[in-house]
């Protein structure tokens, strides 16, 4: 891919003051306020998590009531699904998807700019019902992130109604978001880009923005219906009324279940735009990447009911979704083996963005392999609603996701700031991340196994040592991101100076631009050969 | 080197397979009965070979990762495609997936077949205890989490069963198919007990329904599996397995018990015997919202102590606790409690905590105004 | 710009957005549809052990001698309705396609008046579909004044295509205070002469349901 030489224009000018950020259509600046805001929960919802596993550092009650306990759960659970793995690959779309396919901007920059300040909206509204709950004034949502019905409707407590009018802020922000990324890849891309010679990146996203304009809509019903039961007389989820609470576990589910692969598939797009660069070598099977990303799509749309196999489905209905949920290790299997062929007789160099997409193969495929042992129903009924799930889930989102978005801005910080970041703060900050998260994660399959349900505050003695090993992970894992901070801090700030390729053999349209990447750029679009 | 690991890595998969390792427990344990073992073997199986995949993958990726260098290699390779390794690597999953796939089909429909049992017990989850009811027989009750507060508050040394406690157990025959019907009196809970391969979940307004066998006589604990609000994880399970002869004695037993707590209701009772009685049931039904010193949580469970109801108008306060309010999470008690356990708390209530209105409530003050 | 890149079809972003955002659209509806999808779904499946609140009709049930059928009644109250509710008996055995009355007793023991609404439900759920119910309690809401006591019957039919490893039923009854208290709704009429009857029924209050 060649590129016509990018004409200088001396005024890259930007507006300055609060106005620059409040009012921006620009979409590097839209990305640095979604990464900026995806890290500031990240800390966040870290806390929380540190205030859960310091209660359940030993048996017995120590640091927080019960109740309390629940709205924690819920809240981590709540901010780093909707808060910080979604923003950040928002972020990581809005900075990199127009440099990308040689566009100047996104497709709809106004509509870009709501989606984002939509997002301090909604979470503040959420954290306020956090802080209430402190100073004593009634309980914040401690229904689960998964808010299950009739504890969330007829047992939820009054911050519910805000906690759904949150949902529906969040759901369209993530719908425009995702209009944006279609109507900008669908008409934007330079002359001779066709869709099979998108990056990879692209394409996920591409995908994931379908998926997310199919499913947030239904989230958003889900809530209203909520909202509904709870307020105006409705009993979409009361027995008494003729409803039916395992109904909201199949609608919540037909979300959730695409859900988690919105939150995964631009991992994927991330992974493979990586380990070609530090591999010096092509991408192995692109083709294959994109149809396997699709299908991975399309299946996790009919495996929703897996999450419920202890709800009383009947034989047929269990067997349905083992065999389709067993189906999605192929796709997934194949994009491993991808990844693993790119690597195959490169020239391999170990900077701290290839350390982490090498942690990820290794340890999303740990997730992926205990969430084949998850569908398998007869074992399934021994693993649910225990901390095995959890194990997995934490494995692929955080070993997974937000690994490959840490991943991401190592890999694109040079590009962004004009300066390389510190190498060694880099690798200490990956080795310190990644053996605490296996610290950290790695014992509640164990306890899982031996029998410690999820979402319990305090636990019987024979749990005892592993949640200790577990939390003690906890707490290196949270101030080892102190050190992530400090790393993009410094960056921002200076550094070496980066070149425009940045890294040796990068290929695509944004290393062929200066770095850092100009204001405007590709105001005039390149030809793609 | 090669010679160590050999041996070594032996034993670590021979500890990883042993269910128990001290308190280490790194493995699913089989159980006591023909699903829980069916759960385990699948679980086995398919473990297994996601951890034979893993070390072919895992040993794959590190030979490239330590040979594929670029000091190693200075001169990539320019391959990006291989239509036969990718078909290969498509079909051979597919094959795994079909091996699997069997064995776990035919566990699951051993599994469901809850059919010819010979009893059914009633099992119904509340916020947050279980009762159970012996369907035809008579005898039902309450199972409540028994571990002193005191434990859980780090006041006292926690015994071996900490959380896994109630004060009345379940008791089942050995040898006979028992099915466990479920539902629940308000939200979803999930009744799980490991050692016999059974959680199902426990929904208002629906039965389900599951079964064991346990041949083995003993006694086996389980939990609450589904978030329920604040004391999800104080509602245990305890089941113990008996012979038959030992469990119809016990059945007569319950019975008696039965009859002579009903009788309780009849009987005039002093201060103090309220008190007592009062202190134990409070604590049992009612400290895990309101707390154990009556001071509740503010905004989420109301205080006790020191409140109008307690201290005002009494009928109200019997109203209260028999009929619940509507809409929070005060719930009706008087199906819950006998005459006699409602008449102690309510007197409790009353008298604790500086309370001390003096009045003294009995069983037949309770019955008479249900 | 457009003159530079040919291939721009920003001119198409209208159209683009406009067929995204009735998607959206249809599916908000969708998930408000999946509503009644899974009351059919249940309704032609029979799965969920949904009997539904809805009378069935039988056209001369083919009764079979051979079979016996044990059908259970559990009874349950939700938390805080205030009612005694027990069955006559706690099972009955059955010929399949033979109509059958059983008798339910409701008391509501508070001091107002309370509008029920019971809700069916069979195990093991496959056997829904053939578990009929011509006249039952649960197809209206049932209103109690305070210290009322009532007898319910309901008959139902077991279809005698029901597969032949089921053998046993059960049919058990949540009831929930209505969420139409405030309004007298349709009420079954209150049987003078079955409430003689019921006087002589005991209920022991330790009983728990």
């Amino acid at each position: 891919m060649n590129a016509v030489v990018e004409e200088h224009h001396d005024h890259d000018h930007k507006p300055t003051g609060l106005g620059r950020w409040l009012f921006s259509t620009n979409h590097k600046d839209i990305g640095s306020m979604y990464l900026w805001f995806s890290f500031t929960m990240f800390f966040i919802g870290g806390a929380l998590a540190l205030l859960i596993r310091a209660e359940l550092f030993q048996p017995g009650m120590q640091i927080v009531e019960p109740e309390f306990f629940n709205q924690l759960t819920t809240l981590h659970g709540l901010i780093m699904v909707f808060g910080v793995i979604m923003p950040a690959f928002v972020g990581l779309a809005n900075w990199q998807l127009p440099m990308m396919i040689g566009a100047p901007d996104m497709a709809l920059p106004r509509m870009n700019n709501w989606s984002f300040w939509l997002l301090p909206g909604a979470f503040g509204m959420l954290l306020a019902s956090l802080v209430m709950s402190i100073m004593g004034l009634g309980s914040a949502p401690n229904f689960g992130w998964t808010f299950y019905a009739p504890l969330s409707t007829t047992y939820g407590p009054d911050s519910t109604d805000y906690f759904i009018f949150s949902v529906h802020l969040m759901g369209i922000s993530s719908v425009m978001g995702a209009i944006n990324v279609i109507a900008t890849i669908m008409n934007m891309r330079a002359p001779g880009m066709t869709y099979m010679k998108m990056p990879i990146f692209v394409w996920t996203w591409f995908i994931t923005a379908y998926l997310l304009i199919a499913v947030m809509p239904v989230l958003a019903g889900v809530v209203t219906m909520m909202l509904t039961d709870r307020n105006f007389g409705t009993s979409f989820f009361s027995a008494a009324g003729g409803g039916d609470p395992v109904m909201f576990q199949h609608i919540f589910w037909f979300f959730g279940h695409p859900e988690v692969y919105i939150m995964i598939l631009p991992a994927f797009g991330i992974i493979s735009s990586i380990v070609p660069t530090f591999s010096r070598k092509p991408l192995f099977g692109y083709s294959s990447m994109v149809y396997a990303t699709a299908s991975i799509a399309f299946l996790s749309f009919i495996v929703w009911a897996h999450h419920m196999f202890t709800t009383g489905m009947p034989v047929a209905g269990e067997l349905f979704f083992m065999y389709a949920t067993m189906l999605i290790a192929i796709p997934t299997g194949v994009k491993v083996f991808n990844w693993i062929s790119t690597m195959w007789r490169g020239s391999l160099t170990f900077e701290t963005p290839m350390l982490f997409a090498i942690a990820f193969i290794f340890l999303f495929t740990m997730g992926g392999f205990t969430g084949l042992m998850l569908c398998i129903v007869p074992a399934d009924f021994q693993y649910h609603d225990t901390y095995f799930v959890v194990a997995h889930f934490h494995y692929v989102l955080v070993t997974g996701a937000a690994f490959s978005i840490m991943a991401a801005v190592y890999f694109w910080l040079p590009k962004w700031t004009g300066n390389m970041y510190d190498e060694k703060l880099g690798k200490l900050h990956f080795w310190l991340t990644t053996i605490s998260a296996n610290v950290l994660f790695f014992p509640m399959h164990f306890v899982g196994l031996a029998g410690m349900p999820r979402r319990i505050p305090d636990y019987a003695l024979q749990f005892a040592e592993f949640n200790q090993i577990a939390s003690i992970g906890a707490f290196v894992f949270g101030f080892s991101q102190l050190i992530f901070l400090y790393v993009v801090i410094k960056c921002v700030r200076g550094g070496k100076k980066a070149t425009g390729e940045v890294w040796e053999g990068a290929k695509g349209l944004e290393f062929e631009l200066p770095s850092p990447a100009p204001f405007h750029s590709y105001t005039t679009p390149p030809e793609v050969k | 080197m090669r010679a160590v690991n050999r041996p070594l890595g032996l034993a670590c998969l021979l500890l990883a397979s042993n269910p128990t390792f001290a308190d280490y427990q790194l493995n699913l344990a089989p159980g006591v009965t023909s699903t829980s073992q069916n759960s385990y073997d699948i679980h086995q199986i398919v473990m297994w070979i996601c951890v034979v995949i893993g070390i072919v993958v895992y040993g794959v990726m590190t030979y490239s990762i330590l040979n594929h260098t670029k000091a190693k290699n200075p001169n990539p390779a320019k391959f990006d495609d291989n239509l036969t390794i990718e078909i290969l690597w498509t079909v051979i999953p597919v094959l795994i997936l079909i091996g699997m796939a069997i064995p776990a089909t035919s566990a699951l429909l051993a599994m469901e077949d809850t059919s010819n049992s010979d009893m059914s017990i009633k099992v119904t989850g509340y916020q947050w205890k279980w009762h159970y009811d012996y369907v035809g027989e008579d005898v039902s009750f309450f199972s409540n989490l028994s571990t002193p507060m005191d434990q859980i508050k780090d006041k006292e040394t926690k015994g071996e069963n900490y959380l896994l406690e109630v004060d009345n157990t379940i008791v089942i025959p050995t040898g006979k198919k028992v099915r466990f019907l479920f539902t629940s009196n308000d939200v979803i809970h999930a009744w799980w007990v490991p050692a016999f391969g059974v959680k199902k979940d426990a929904i208002p307004g629906y039965i389900n329904e599951s079964w064991a066998r346990v041949d083995e006589p003993g006694i086996y604990r389980g939990q609450c599996a589904e978030l329920c609000g604040a004391n999800h994880g104080f509602m245990p399970i305890v089941v113990e397995a008996k012979s038959e002869e030992d469990y119809l004695a016990w059945l007569n037993e319950k019975k008696t018990a039965q009859a002579a707590a009903a009788e309780s209701g009849n009987k005039t009772w002093t201060m103090d015997e309220l008190m007592a009685h009062g202190e134990t049931a409070y604590i049992t039904s009612c400290a895990a919202c309101h707390q154990a010193a009556g001071e509740g949580i503010p905004n989420v469970f109301p205080a006790l102590k020191g409140s109008a109801i307690a201290i005002g108008d009494i009928t109200k306060h019997i109203d209260v606790v028999i009929n619940g309010v509507a809409n929070t999470g005060m719930q009706a008690f008087g199906p819950q409690l006998n005459d006699a356990d409602l008449a102690a708390i309510i007197t409790y209530e009353r008298n604790a905590w500086g309370n001390s209105t003096g009045d003294m409530v009995q069983p037949s003050d309770v019955k008479a105004a249900r | 710009m457009t003159a530079q890149n040919p291939d721009n079809r920003t001119a198409d972003n209208p159209k683009i957005i406009g067929k995204l955002l009735v998607l959206v659209v249809a599916m908000f509806g969708f998930g408000f549809a999946l509503v009644p999808l899974y009351d059919v779904f249940c309704d032609v499946t029979g799965l969920n052990g949904k009997t539904g609140n809805k009378v069935s009709f039988e056209i001369a049930p083919i009764v079979d001698e051979s079979r016996v059928i044990k059908v259970t009644f559990l009874t349950s109250l939700n938390e805080s309705m205030p009612w005694n509710f027990q069955a006559e008996q706690s099972f009955i055995k059955v010929h399949p396609g033979k109509p059958t009355t059983v008798n339910f007793i409701a008391k509501n023991t508070s001091n107002k008046s309370i509008i029920g609404q019971a809700v069916p439900s069979v195990a093991p759920g496959l056997a829904a579909a053939y578990f009929q119910k011509t006249e039952c309690f649960c197809f209206t809401q049932q209103k109690l004044k305070a210290g009322e006591e009532k007898l319910m019957p309901v008959t139902f039919i077991v279809d005698s295509k029901l597969p032949k490893g089921m053998n046993e039923i059960v049919l058990s009854y949540t009831f929930f205070v209505s969420n139409k208290n405030e309004q007298d709704l349709s009420v079954a009429t209150y049987d003078e002469t079955a409430k003689s009857k019921s006087l002589t029924l005991s209920l022991n209050q330790d009983h728990i349901l």
